[in-house]
């Protein structure tokens, strides 16, 4: 149980209640209402403490941005200092050469391996096998956890070979990077990414087995889509009910709104007001034809239906995309070229510039303009986990009916294991989760 | 049942980004023997079991920036024994603290629509300023090594082994050739406490002082030097503003170039 989660049982009311929602990146509860056997009212509280990000960005320096930014999150720091410098490079006109695409779409694929074995086993396995940690877990399952533990340690050497350090890495800065590797020491990880590949495997195959909940909402998958490429770092924005816009767009058709039980932003469809959903899901549900071959072969095996919408299926994808990743790492690894210049060189001038990247989490959105001296006038950012608070709502309203009968601390529980499914990164979304439930 | 021996370890999150509680769970290779010695009571992070406290070892992460957090780490220090801070928000402020030299509900309106939704205290500070601490473990983020070391001296009962000197030093140890003196790019690796192994030299940059100050730094001696070889107060301001930049010394340093130069 989660610590001040309390239930109570009266004649006209009973209340369940989440303070603070554990095994999410960041602080949060949520709050639920029931009336005579109805769900009325559903809220994800969210309590982290504003930071002001896009406050205190202005009056810095452009190459200060990708340094900054990775603070808003200690799990995803390269999503944000991606999103970040593609944005900037838009608002000064600079496109860096293929082979830093390359090594950009490398240190992608190194966070997304931490992050996504982290998610699977440390934080989302433990609700499907019924262990409060995977610490717990580890007594019964050593072979999962050691296989998680090396998974995750192996995208964190990535992570520090290519930026410095594993968490909020030095190397990436507008226009490339201050440093690229040298070939030779690409290779020497290339024993511990084939271990990783066919770890990653044996964790599709995993996860597949775990029983699921029958739950699929009608959702709205949003994600960013390339012609080529399964989505990372470009470039424009596609939806299950038909978006197709550039990222200059995002802000007319997503919008953001500021509710009171949250210091997050919730977002939500412009034209129709409704909830979207962003994240591995929908990623792989709008893009599943561009999954690297193994990755693909992996996910056709596991029996499940594609496109899929059950959310609690969340976790065979994000298995899918670890795949994936350590495929794309290895070519991109067998293929590298040391670029002649590790950034490109520019001048600066004034403009305006947004990008849409894939954070593990789903798309991060960031838009900046700056003067001509190269500082920041004005900055936007939309995380991933802002963009699903409303979904994970609409989720709850439908989900609390089917198991009303059910006692508080298995309510409690099924709602934080449907929450889980969207990895939420409230810290990420600056803006902290607790579950209440009252019943009348 | 029999009792259990082992020390209670406590995490607590409070203004941050998760990345300094994360270095535990990025232990990789020591993290189940970790866990042998250590009795893991509350980290809401990795765990939905919590045990009550009172707790042998806090690890606070975050800085204070709301009201109820400022009563929230009274609590936190009552139920340990020893508390301490990782990492640059708890230890300084965080890259947050910009908004002490800002005007708050000027930040609040930027961001937010219903700016009466919003309780935040006007300054971001670190855990120290609010109840007395411990021990103290740097970094943007810390290095998970320091952290082992610094838990494992307290099960041992003896004090920590941490280095005290410079950047600079690392860099020399590294082999890494000044960046400062070889390429003029400006880096508070002088004035900066050691333990990220001098990263950023190594990647062709200067250090941007994740660590915070070193004991005793002579920021006015780095500034004038910089300002020598053409590196503008303003963008020294800046650099000295990061992620320890409401550390005392790194403080002071930057608000007396700013009345140079504003």
């Amino acid at each position: 149980m989660t610590q001040g989660n309390t239930g109570s049982a009266g004649l006209s009311q009973r209340t369940v209640k989440v303070d603070y929602l554990s095994r999410v990146e960041g602080e949060g509860g949520l709050y639920v209402r029931v009336e005579r056997g109805q769900v009325r009212e559903v809220k994800v509280d969210i309590f982290e403490p504003p930071r002001f990000f896009e406050a205190f960005l202005r009056g810095r320096h452009f190459q200060e941005v990708p340094d900054i930014t990775a603070r808003i999150c200690g799990i995803c720091p390269v999503a944000y200092q991606m999103s970040s410098v593609h944005a900037l490079e838009a608002a000064l006109g600079v496109t860096p050469g293929p082979e830093i695409r390359q090594l950009r779409r490398l240190l992608y694929c190194a966070e997304w391996i931490e992050s996504h074995a982290l998610h699977i086993y440390l934080l989302q396995a433990p609700d499907f096998l019924g262990y409060d940690s995977a610490i717990a877990m580890a007594a019964d399952h050593p072979r999962e956890v050691e296989r998680a533990l090396r998974l995750k340690k192996i995208g964190n050497d990535l992570l520090a070979l290519l930026g410095g350090r594993a968490t909020h890495p030095v190397s990436v800065c507008v226009g490339g990077f201050y440093k690229v590797p040298r070939r030779k020491e690409l290779e020497a990880l290339r024993a511990d990414l084939e271990w990783g590949l066919e770890a990653a495997l044996e964790t599709v195959r995993f996860v597949a087995g775990l029983s699921f909940p029958d739950f699929a909402p009608d959702y709205e998958f949003v994600s960013v889509s390339h012609p080529d490429e399964y989505p990372m770092n470009e470039r424009k924005i596609v939806s299950s009910a038909g978006v197709d816009i550039e990222p200059t767009e995002f802000e007319r058709v997503f919008l953001e709104e500021h509710i009171e039980h949250s210091t997050a932003l919730h977002s939500k469809r412009a034209d129709t007001g409704t909830s979207y959903f962003v994240g591995p899901l929908a990623r792989i549900n709008l893009n599943f034809e561009k999954l690297f071959p193994r990755a693909k072969e992996a996910a056709r095996a596991t029996g499940i239906a594609w496109p899929c919408e059950n959310p609690f299926m969340g976790i065979v994808v994000r298995a899918v995309e670890l795949v994936h990743a350590y495929e794309e790492a290895l070519a991109i690894i067998a293929s590298y070229r040391e670029p002649a210049r590790s950034r490109a060189e520019f001048k600066v001038r004034a403009g305006e510039g947004c990008a849409a990247t894939e954070a593990p989490r789903g798309v991060l959105y960031h838009r900046y303009r700056i003067n001509d001296q190269g500082l920041v006038e004005f900055a936007k950012i939309v995380p991933p986990t802002a963009q699903n608070y409303r979904r994970m709502e609409d989720d709850l309203r439908l989900f609390l009916p089917g198991i009303l009968e059910r006692t508080d601390p298995e309510i409690t529980r099924a709602c934080e294991n449907l929450i889980r499914n969207y990895d939420p990164c409230i810290s990420c979304s600056t803006h902290f989760l607790k579950l209440k439930l009252d019943r009348e | 049942m029999t009792s259990d021996a082992r020390p209670k370890l406590a995490v607590y999150k409070f203004a941050s980004c998760d990345g300094c509680q994360l270095a535990l769970l990025s232990l990789e290779d020591e993290l189940l023997s970790l866990v042998s010695e250590v009795n893991v009571a509350y980290f809401l992070e990795a765990s939905s079991a919590t045990l009550e406290g009172p707790y042998d070892v806090a690890l606070v992460e975050g800085s204070v920036t709301t009201p109820h957090d400022a009563e929230r780490i009274q609590a936190v220090r009552k139920d340990a024994k020893y508390l301490i801070t990782i990492g640059a928000c708890a230890t300084a402020g965080g890259i947050q603290a910009l908004k002490n030299w800002k005007d708050l509900d000027e930040f609040i309106r930027a961001i937010y629509a219903t700016p009466a939704y919003i309780h935040s205290l006007k300054d971001s500070t670190p855990i120290s300023s609010h109840v007395p601490v411990d021990f103290q473990l740097n970094g943007c983020p810390i290095n998970k090594y320091q952290l082992l070391e610094v838990i494992t001296a307290l099960v041992q009962g003896r004090a920590p082994h941490l280095p005290s000197h410079s950047v600079c030093m690392e860099c020399k140890r590294r082999g890494t050739v000044c960046v400062t003196v070889a390429q003029g790019i400006p880096c508070l690796g002088p004035l900066t406490h050691a333990g990220c192994g001098a990263i950023c030299p190594a990647y062709n940059r200067g250090c941007y002082g994740c660590f915070g100050p070193m004991e005793n730094p002579n920021p006015d001696s780095l500034a004038g030097h910089l300002q020598k070889v053409g590196v503008p107060p303003g963008e020294l301001v800046r650099l000295l503003r990061g992620f320890t930049g409401y550390a005392e010394a790194f403080r002071s340093a930057s608000e007396k170039l700013e009345k140079v130069a504003p």
